[in-house]
């Protein structure tokens, strides 16, 4: 059994949501510029730099990336040899949440009452924590700040298994489509295929995790994520829906067993300012 | 090339304006995003008005991060306008003549626009810290209690926007989506 303490958590949490909320990941800011060697449209490339050049200014001027600093999202994979002290694990999350939001001058964009007040919680709290128990001693960590825009443009079909391969490309081309200049595109699509709807979604969200543009490691997922990129990239978007080449940076799929009767897919979009963080402990 | 244009707007600047115009905003422009709308929609079905004068205005939706000491805003990037198409044309009778946002307008924003002769206008969505460095001056003019959704009156300097749509009908997604589309053979 191997002691990891609360606070160690919460300030883990608290560096992860700060930090990524300034800072592009490397790998979001090289998609960015092979995506403007590639745009056709000189009106999307110079949308790309102005993006790229945001990028520069929020590290530089400890100016957020983009003003919505998104609902915190946490990703936990927790060793069952972790033995937590000091405090529980989710309080942990959440003190770091709301220190990560404070001290970083962080938007708080959650409201209580959904569909009634909609009061602010002032802290950005409650975080959407998903925890996988694995196996080992460590905790590892993931954040991802998700903005409002993007996550609207979501979705979640059951479609029949007899639609099939085809029917996922057009869900997901007709989505991206449908929603335009909606989700700040360039996009990171995130695809999610199989499980029961709760497992499809959750897989979807994971999906946008993955380095961009990296594929999957089967390669009948990987062929079906090149042919959904084609054709997302054919609908002539473009960076901020102005018209281009360039509408998505990447559709990684992930995929899950599922009932005999079922074939639910679910898109988790992501805008260009992809925004996430890892941490292990 | 961008073109200048000193708000507030008006009849005879908007006629020059096309989609697809890179335009350099100077002067004063309103932040208003969902909640804030409501209210205002709210108190002009209850026959009050508004709390600034929305002839000729231009409204921005956005909902800016918390700005550090010293500093006039945080981050300041728009937000998706779609959800503001309930009230728009409501406020577009009234005498708005911009709107600063991203993404999709409803057919009947459209038609307001055309009819009331005002135009939507594009920031870039995500780049709220570069977008940040045009606005010299913000303060809250009402609704304070909503936080970042609080009414605020920003004085902006060469603020960077695109024409979306204009007051003849143009529209800057469909006809870039058009020019860049690839068929299936």
């Amino acid at each position: 059994m191997r002691e990891i303490k609360a606070s160690d958590i919460t300030n883990t949490v608290a560096r992860l949501f700060e930090h990524s909320c300034h800072y592009l990941p490397p790998d979001v800011v090289i998609a960015l510029k092979q995506a403007k060697e590639k745009e056709k449209s000189p009106v999307c490339r110079d949308v790309l730099d102005r993006i790229l050049e945001n990028a520069n200014i929020a590290g530089k001027e400890q100016i957020p990336l983009c003003q919505d600093t998104g609902a915190a999202v946490v990703m936990l994979e927790l060793g069952q040899e972790v033995h937590i002290t000091g405090g529980d694990l989710y309080t942990a999350v959440n003190e770091g949440v709301r220190q990560g939001y404070d001290k970083g001058y962080l938007r708080k964009s959650i409201v209580n009452g959904p569909c009634f007040a909609r009061v602010n919680t002032k802290d950005n709290t409650p975080a959407m924590i998903h925890t996988d128990i694995v196996p080992g001693d460590r905790l590892k960590i993931s954040v991802l700040p998700k903005g409002g825009g993007s996550e609207n443009c979501s979705r979640l079909t059951a479609l029949s298994p007899s639609q099939g391969r085809q029917g996922v490309i057009d869900f997901v081309v007709n989505l991206v489509s449908e929603v335009g200049s909606n989700p700040c595109p360039p996009v990171i699509i995130g695809v999610g295929i199989g499980g029961t709807t709760d497992k499809t979604m959750f897989i979807a969200k994971k999906a946008l995790l993955r380095k961009v543009g990296e594929p999957s490691p089967d390669p009948e997922v990987a062929n079906l994520e090149k042919e959904i990129l084609e054709k997302v990239n054919n609908l002539g978007i473009g960076a901020m829906g102005y018209g281009g080449t360039v509408t998505a940076l990447a559709v990684h799929v992930e995929t899950f067993p599922c009932h005999i009767a079922s074939m639910p897919v679910a898109v988790n979009m992501q805008c260009w300012c992809s925004r996430h963080e890892e941490a292990i402990l | 090339m961008s073109k200048k244009v000193t708000l507030p707007l008006n009849d005879e600047v908007l006629k020059d304006l096309k989609a697809g115009d890179n335009l350099l905003l100077t002067g004063v422009i309103y932040v208003a995003r969902d909640a804030a709308h409501k209210r205002m929609v709210e108190a002009l079905d209850q026959g009050k008005t508004l709390p600034f004068d929305i002839k000729g205005a231009t409204v921005y939706y956005m909902g800016p991060s918390p700005a550090r000491s010293g500093r006039v805003i945080g981050s300041a990037g728009p937000t998706t306008s779609g959800r503001m198409d309930a009230y728009a044309p409501r406020l577009i009778a009234q005498g708005l003549k911009g709107m600063i946002g991203k993404g999709l307008r409803s057919q009947a924003v459209k038609d307001a626009m055309v009819k009331h002769k005002a135009v939507y206008l594009g920031a870039i969505g995500g780049a709220g810290a570069v977008i940040s460095k045009s606005i010299k001056k913000a303060e809250v003019v009402a609704y304070e209690e909503l936080g970042a959704e609080a009414l605020r009156r920003l004085e902006v300097a060469d603020f960077p926007v695109t024409v979306i749509n204009d007051i003849y009908g143009g529209n800057l997604y469909e006809e870039g989506k058009a020019k860049y589309q690839v068929k299936a053979p």
